[in-house]
């Protein structure tokens, strides 16, 4: 029997158990919540466009993530970006994943959560920001229309990139902006769940 | 951080055993949270937690010690659920006789092997040479060799 062989068996013999390991992080998370050391908390949920991720700093909800972004991506970035004290953590996302299933069952027009602002910047943050506050339930704009909203109406293009660019998607509705041509225009969770999320809020 | 969770569990479960691991583990975590900030930014996270790892196994291993008069030597339960009975009992043999290894041998196979880290990493944990870490688990090695030899049984499926 080579070395390798002895190794080999050794890993084997000192297994994963992911369960076992789930048990250790979610009271690592509590004890990390708890000492004000869980800097990134995160969970999934399951909704009609797919599994989103949801992310919370102490401030607030700080990351939306599709499938289509790859989460494991989404959370190395996240740990890049913000800290690497990041843990499934659901507890501190329990008002928020309550509003999304609201929301997705058409029970609910906006969001009231607190928002943490820190992935995007300059203008870009603007336009978010105007999404957030102008562009209510039920309503789309154009990416012009948004422009001339964010204080610069030849930004078009720039609105497009600050919508693919969007943080916060479906809280902070980039879906709710279309093409001034009567196109339905991209989104970063694909249009297929543009398309969903458009449908819900025009049959409520 | 959290990525490198069932690494340090491992290390954690072979040299401390089952029952000890789970707080060497969530101890190292926690610590290793809250020291983070300290950390600095090109550092090796894994020696890192490997590390704090193998002070707070000294920890627990001092704790259990002080704590209560062994009334029986606890049998190291491997759990593995898609193992089939016959894996299940070569892997008992193998912790038993890893378990029976001295303890800087056990430290020395478990960081290099199980975790990955280079000698000069577990020389720095150990606080020896780079040249006593890569002995130390040779001989640990040699002796799982002598004493565990039925490893790789012939009806075995190959991988």
């Amino acid at each position: 029997m080579t070395t390798d062989d002895v190794t080999r068996e050794l890993a084997r013999a000192f297994p994963d158990n992911p369960d076992h390991l789930r048990e250790l992080h979610d009271r690592l998370a509590a004890a990390a919540l708890q000492d004000g050391v869980l800097d990134v908390a995160y969970r999934t949920l399951d909704t009609t466009v797919g599994t989103l991720l949801l992310a919370a700093t102490e401030q607030g909800l700080v990351r939306v993530a599709y499938a289509s972004e790859n989460h494991d991506t989404v959370l190395q970035a996240l740990a890049d970006r913000i800290s690497p004290r990041v843990l499934h953590a659901p507890s501190r996302l329990d008002t928020v994943a309550t509003e999304l299933d609201e929301y997705f069952s058409g029970r609910r027009r906006s969001f009231d959560v607190p928002l943490d602002w820190r992935l995007s910047a300059g203008f870009r943050r603007t336009v978010l920001n105007h999404l957030a506050a102008d562009i209510g339930y039920g309503h789309t704009a154009t990416y012009a229309k948004v422009a001339q909203l964010a204080g610069n109406p030849k930004a078009i293009r720039a609105v497009g990139t600050a919508c693919a660019t969007n943080p916060l998607p479906v809280v902070v509705p980039c879906h709710r902006v279309v093409r001034t041509d009567g196109g339905i225009g991209g989104y970063l969770g694909g249009v297929e769940a543009k398309r969903t999320l458009l449908t819900l809020e025009a049959a409520a | 951080m959290a990525i490198h969770g069932a690494t340090v569990l491992r290390v954690c479960r072979a040299v401390l055993g089952p029952s000890d691991a789970d707080d060497a583990w969530s101890e190292t975590f926690l610590s290793a949270m809250k020291a983070y900030p300290d950390l600095p930014g090109d550092a090796n996270v894994e020696a890192w937690l490997v590390t704090i790892a193998h002070r707070k196994a000294i920890d627990v291993t001092r704790a259990t010690a002080r704590r209560a008069v062994p009334v029986a030597e606890t049998p190291d339960i491997v759990t593995a659920p898609a193992a089939n009975i016959r894996d299940l009992d070569l892997d008992a043999d193998l912790v038993e006789a890893f378990a029976a290894l001295p303890i800087k041998q056990k430290q020395s196979v478990a960081y290099h092997y199980l975790a990955g880290l280079p000698y000069t990493d577990v020389a720095a944990i150990l606080g020896g040479s780079t040249d006593a870490a890569r002995r130390a688990a040779a001989d640990g090695i040699a002796t799982l060799r002598r004493t565990y030899p039925g490893v790789t049984s012939p009806e075995r499926e190959p991988r």
